[in-house]
């Protein structure tokens, strides 16, 4: 098994895109043409490998039970090593699947995005979004076009140094260089939302990313070091495929909580993915993280940094729920991460339903959708969770390619007619289906798919499963909730798509938008695809009708190990699903599908003070703002650097410089000039000689003679110590 | 077989600074190539002495005379895997600060002479088996940074080497007063005898009148106070605010880079194999001060507006690290668990020790590299600056996350190995410590926020030029290292592991 093909391609699959990176920085950043080869060449490479082991993986039997890799000793640990390796099981495998998918999509859309073979305008600065440049058009007029990326190289190296840290996180047999992987992609999110680095709101976005992720990463590296000690090994089969290790752990109670080790590690962990996947109450970062170019957004919100998240809580499930069984209550690290994914699904989706920028909608969207995951590992449906994660990979990095597309288009309208509205708000669009068919088109299915619109979309089936999982499972509570939620998601969908496709333009930029070029509308067709048909490998055998008409392949291959169990698929579920997800979508088309220019959101009058409240997203940055960033200025700025470092400590020490000043004078006056000074010139002269020695100690700073003194009296102690003690 | 090398290593640029003096003095670029080109002779000889360690043995390339025969003090020098690193950290950062001075117009040649001393004066702690020349070449490393500091520095450069100075000398009082009280007591001054006397003692044939445990516990405390103001710990550390602000780029490279490492080798080397019993009855509060020192030092870093003081903190939040894996060692029972769990902590504190030495190193020379440009150091002051340096801003980026911990570079194992090493001993102290990483971050991040991220400063438009070549050669060497090191770390943690491993 080991000298098999697929584990060279297993190492090697990282590896082309940050050999790109690297070129593109080191060698290649001058040419645009070079640098952008480089890097779709590097992630068609790791795309071709993902599918061949994707391919090996999915022919593998027992896959479950012995699931390919290898390893390396990589860290000496007294007399052990610490290994790291790579692997590759059915989780790993979809992973793979869709990150390879999305991420070569998203790198040969960007190629448009940022206008390559557009000329640079006169303007445009490094660190600045291009702000178009004039040509002279066939009639001889000049018009303002959407010009080139003025950093294009430096975008290509990035998201290919991202998509390396994707690709070694999903590969990875082991915790830590799946950390590793997280925190580079980490790093990368940080570099890419504020890749316009001079825009105020773009870095303040990035520092934000970094430092709300950085809380949940702590918590995560607490756990590791605390995993690692006690069990000694840091791989996934030492750990999760050892019955053994999960049941001491869970047996043995830690001193935090009462929880078990187990669920104390799981905690800690589950607070990291908390923080990677933007869940309440480290959500914050990600709808800022639109200041980023639209193609890091899809390369966040999709395909890796989010979906990261999930993955690393969907690996560590059995330890998550170590000591739990289906029927039986559920373990309190469970329960934490059902209602906070529950809870996030409903709250990030009523924010969405208020916000006017369309990709803002999408981020509520994506916060909310990985609730729906969260959910579902914490109430123990492990495999619609997975499901989920895939489905939703490929019709959220549609949907916002999708609204790229929008935008450039919308762009495209503003600088031709000069009219400089905000590109990003749909209140300014309207009718672009005619402008934008095929964006329109792939963007209809992203949407119906988020949506989950029944049969077709590959949203329905999986989002179906949460919620036949949920009350299958006999946790109604979580039931209701998300299907809220999915209510609220459809209504937002419609809203979304009425608002910005159809009706009539509502603005200059909107009647002379256009469709974008085929780099961008091809990947846009391509993941529309996947949008659809993700889902039909995913259909549960006992769904009336349609059940084993096609099998359920996911679920056998993803779902084979899992504690889970199939039970008879009752039609409380799956009516919920086509009430919500049909209802929500017709209300939405309804109330949007008369807008006109100017008019305020019919909702905004229907809601009221809740509309206000919802579109300024609870206020919760305005209260972290008060309650942890200001303290935390207080305390270094104020507290820590200037009270204790300077007054206190500082204090104290020119205090006892000046207690060495007072005692100098006092030996000087009652000692030295009456009785020193009386003993003769021999040693003036010894004093003169001394104080020229010392003379530039004397040069009027008080606090040297402090210091100075300092010295006195701590030779002076010694001397006294010396010669008394000994 | 007995060679020299050491010997060479330790007083080669002592003879150099010798011979600089003989060259005529208006000449400063042959002053310069020289003084470099010279102190890549230690480097060479210790890249000699590496390939020829032997992973598995103890103390090796020994050399002992006779030095003070009344005393019994010897001139007895060796290396192990924990000093060997810190060696060649030493004659690594030697010629790039030497190389980073070639701006340094005022004085070349006294200037130059002053680092080559300073070198050998850190080299003669490393390398030092006897603890009388330890204490010997302790007090010798501080006078040529004095000086650095009180003739090159900045504007407050009186009160900051004065300060240096003080804390110093104050804290190595005690630890001058412990080291002959043992010599007195135990008739020796060579460590390896003393590892072996020393913590046994039972009886102290001294006029004193206190129990031997007395005297040892405040014995320890004169070492841990000596090291401690090195490190430096809190409370001792504020006078590296002000000797880092004011001290010329070079000399902040070094005492950043190696001069606090001294202190924490006190730990490592002094502290832990001479004083186990009072280590252990005192873990709790070295632990405590080394949380404190993590989380004060980030948070003072964070609350600063001067680029160059909240490089200076970070070195504090970084070294907390140490004290803490120091700490946690110190706490060890004999268990197999817990010698894991301390073997892991000291390879994480020497691995520490040796990957800050990279990255503050390189932080402080990059502070340089702006403050040549734009004479300030105010954090309000830039801005935007990525758009007209690209290549200094991306070099910053990498060094600042070496410098953060980034995984993938070499300060995440340090930091990961001593986060494993301390958690199973000092949980609370440890989890504290994580609020201390958190703002590391949050400083960091600062940084960057106002250097390179916003709107352009207009007033640097057109008036900035990018990193030249002898400035990328400096800071080149030490980004390869900290990405090599955290990339593949056996190379060596190998060295270091086995050496922890031999010892504690």
């Amino acid at each position: 098994m080991m000298s098999e093909w697929v584990v060279p391609v297993l190492w090697l699959l990282p590896l082309p895109p940050l050999l790109a990176f690297g070129a593109i920085v080191l060698f290649a950043n001058r040419s645009n043409r070079l640098s952008h080869s480089l890097a779709i060449g590097a992630a068609g490479l790791s795309w071709l490998g993902s599918m061949l082991v994707f391919w090996r993986a999915v022919t593998t039997e027992h896959l479950a039970e012995h699931p390919f890799g290898g390893w390396v000793l990589w860290l000496p640990t007294g007399e052990t090593w610490l290994t790291v390796g790579v692997q590759m099981d059915a989780l790993g495998a979809v992973t793979l699947f869709f990150v390879a998918w999305t991420v070569l999509m998203i790198f040969i859309y960007s190629v448009g995005y940022h206008n390559f073979g557009a000329k640079r305008g006169v303007d445009d600065r490094a660190g600045l979004p291009p702000h178009g440049a004039l040509v002279k058009g066939v009639d001889g007029h000049k018009h303002h076009v959407p010009s080139l990326e003025p950093m294009y190289a430096r975008f290509f190296a990035l998201i290919s140094l991202f998509a390396f840290a994707m690709y070694l996180l999903v590969v990875s047999d082991n915790l830590l260089t799946l950390f590793v992987g997280w925190e580079v992609m980490g790093l990368c999110s940080y570099l890419l939302i504020g890749f316009w680095y001079g825009k105020p709101s773009a870095r303040a976005a990035a520092v934000k990313a970094f430092l709300t992720t950085r809380v949940g990463d702590m918590f995560l590296l607490l756990g590791m070091a605390i995993l690692y000690s006690l069990t000694g090994t840091l791989r996934f089969a030492d750990i999760l495929g050892n019955a053994s290790v999960l049941a001491a752990l869970a047996g043995q109670v830690s001193p935090v909580l009462g929880l078990s080790w187990a669920g104390l590690i799981g905690l800690l962990l589950f607070l990291g993915v908390v923080g990677k996947s933007a869940q309440f109450p480290l959500h914050v970062w990600l709808p800022d993280a639109m200041e980023g170019p639209t193609p890091v957004s899809a390369m966040i919100h999709a395909a890796t940094m989010v979906s990261a998240g999930v993955y690393l809580a969907a690996r560590f499930f059995p330890l998550l729920s170590a000591g739990w069984q289906p029927g039986m209550a559920l373990t309190p690290t469970m329960m934490v991460m059902a209602v906070i994914g529950a809870g996030t699904a409903l709250f990030a989706a009523t924010i969405a339903l208020a916000q006017d920028d369309i990709k803002r909608v999408l981020a509520y969207s994506t916060i909310s959708q990985l609730g729906y995951m969260i959910a579902a590992l914490g109430i123990g449906a492990y495999a619609a969770a997975v499901f989920h994660l895939v489905t939703h990979a490929f019709f959220k990095a549609l949907l916002f390619l999708g609204s790229g597309s929008v935008i450039h288009g919308m762009e495209h309208g503003a600088l031709h007619t000069g009219e400089h509205e905000d590109v990003q708000n749909m209140h300014k669009m309207g009718g672009l289906r005619k402008k934008m068919p095929v964006t329109f088109v792939t963007f209809l299915l992203g949407g119906l798919s988020l949506a989950g619109a029944p049969l077709l979309t590959a949203g329905f089936w999986s989002k179906d499963e949460i919620l036949s999982g949920a009350l299958n499972g006999g946790f109604v509570v979580v039931f209701v909730v998300l299907a809220l939620a999915a209510l609220l998601t459809a209504f937002y969908t419609a809203r979304q798509i009425t608002l910005t496709f159809l009706g009539t333009p509502r603005s200059k930029a909107a009647e002379h938008a256009h469709e974008s070029r085929w780099e961008m509308t091809l990947p846009l067709g391509v993941l529309a695809v996947f949008a659809v048909s993700a889902g039909w490998a995913g259909i549960p055998e006992t769904f009336p009708g349609l059940g084993g008409l096609i099998p359920n392949w996911f679920g056998e291959f993803v779902g084979g190990h899992a504690l889970e169990h199939e039970v008879s698929h009752s039609p409380v579920p799956l009516l919920t699903s086509l009430l919500v997800s049909l209802g929500g979508l017709l209300l939405g088309w309804l109330v949007y599908r008369r807008q006109v220019a100017g008019a305020a959101d019919p909702l905004a009058k229907t809601l009221g003070p809740v509309y206000s409240l919802l579109k300024n997203k609870y206020y919760i940055d305005e209260f972290y703002a008060w309650l942890l960033i200001r303290p935390a200025r207080w305390l270094s700025e104020t507290l820590v650097a200037d009270w204790m470092d300077r007054r206190v400590l500082d204090g104290i020490l020119h205090g006892l410089g000046r207690f060495g000043i007072w005692l100098g004078e006092v030996l000087r006056r009652w000692f030295d000039l009456p009785v020193v000074n009386g003993a003769g010139d021999g040693v003036g002269r010894g004093a003169r000689w001394l104080g020229m020695v010392l003379s530039p100690l004397q040069n009027g700073h008080e606090q040297t003679y402090m210091l100075t003194a300092v010295i006195g009296v701590v030779t002076a102690g010694v001397a006294f110590i010396l010669l008394v003690v000994f | 077989m007995q060679n020299h090398l050491l010997t060479w290593i330790l007083f080669s640029p002592t003879v150099a600074a010798l011979v600089l003096l003989l060259l005529p003095k208006n000449r400063p670029a042959l002053l310069r190539w020289f003084a470099l080109l010279s102190s890549l002779v230690p480097l060479g000889l210790t890249l000699v002495v590496w390939a020829q360690f032997d992973g598995s043995a103890g103390f090796q390339f020994e050399e002992k005379v006779s030095w003070y025969a009344a005393l019994n003090a010897s001139y007895h020098l060796g290396v192990d895997g924990i000093s060997l690193p810190m060696v060649l950290l030493t004659t690594l950062l030697t010629p790039l600060a030497l190389l980073a001075s070639f701006n340094v117009e005022e004085r070349v040649q006294p200037y130059l002479f002053l680092f080559l001393l300073l070198e050998t004066g850190m080299l003669g702690v490393f390398l030092a088996l006897d603890l009388l020349l330890f204490f010997v070449f302790w007090e010798v490393g501080l006078v040529p940074m004095y000086f650095i500091i009180q003739q090159w520095g900045g504007k407050n450069r009186n009160y900051a080497s004065l300060k240096f100075m003080l804390f110093t000398i104050g804290g190595s009082l005690g630890l001058l007063l412990a080291t002959q009280l043992m010599g007195a007591a135990t008739g020796t001054f060579d460590l390896t005898e003393l590892y072996r006397i020393w913590p046994r003692l039972q009886t102290l044939n001294l006029p004193i009148g206190w129990s031997i445990g007395t005297v040892k516990a405040v014995a320890f405390w004169a070492f841990v106070v000596a090291f401690a103001v090195k490190v430096p710990v809190w409370p001792f550390h504020t006078w590296l605010p002000d000797a880092h602000t004011e001290a010329p780029t070079a000399g902040s490279m070094i005492l950043a880079g190696v001069l606090l490492k001294l202190g924490a080798y006190g730990f490592l080397r002094l502290v832990l194999p001479l004083y186990p019993a009072e280590a252990k009855q005192f873990a709790g509060w070295l632990a405590g001060l080394a949380a404190a020192a993590i989380v004060f030092g980030a948070l003072a870093a964070f609350g600063q507006r001067d680029f160059k003081r909240l490089v200076a903190y970070s070195s504090i939040n970084h070294m907390g690290f140490v004290v803490l894996a120091v700490a946690a060692a110190a706490k060890a029972s004999n268990s197999a668990a817990d010698a894991l769990s301390a073997n892991l902590a000291l390879n994480g504190a020497v691995m520490q020790m040796f990957s800050h030495g990279l990255s503050a190193a390189g932080m402080f020379f990059l502070v340089g590299v702006i403050y040549d440009r734009t004479h300030t150091r105010d954090l309000e002051e830039f801005g935007g600056l990525y758009a007209v340096l690209p290549v200094y801003g991306s070099v910053l980026m990498f060094t600042t996350m070496g410098a953060l911990g980034l995984p993938g570079l070499s300060g995440f194992v340090a930091e990961f190995l001593v986060l494993r090493g301390a958690w199973p001993l000092l949980m609370v102290a440890t989890a504290i410590s994580l609020i201390g990483l958190f703002f590391t971050g949050a400083y960091l991040l600062k940084a960057l926020y106002k250097v390179l991220q916003g709107p352009l400063n207009e007033r640097w438009v057109g008036k900035l030029k990018d990193m030249n070549r002898r400035e990328l050669v400096v800071i080149a060497p030490l980004m390869a290292l900290m990405l090599a090191l955290g990339v593949w770390p056996a190379w060596l943690l190998e060295m270091i592991n086995r050496a922890v491993a031999l010892w504690f």
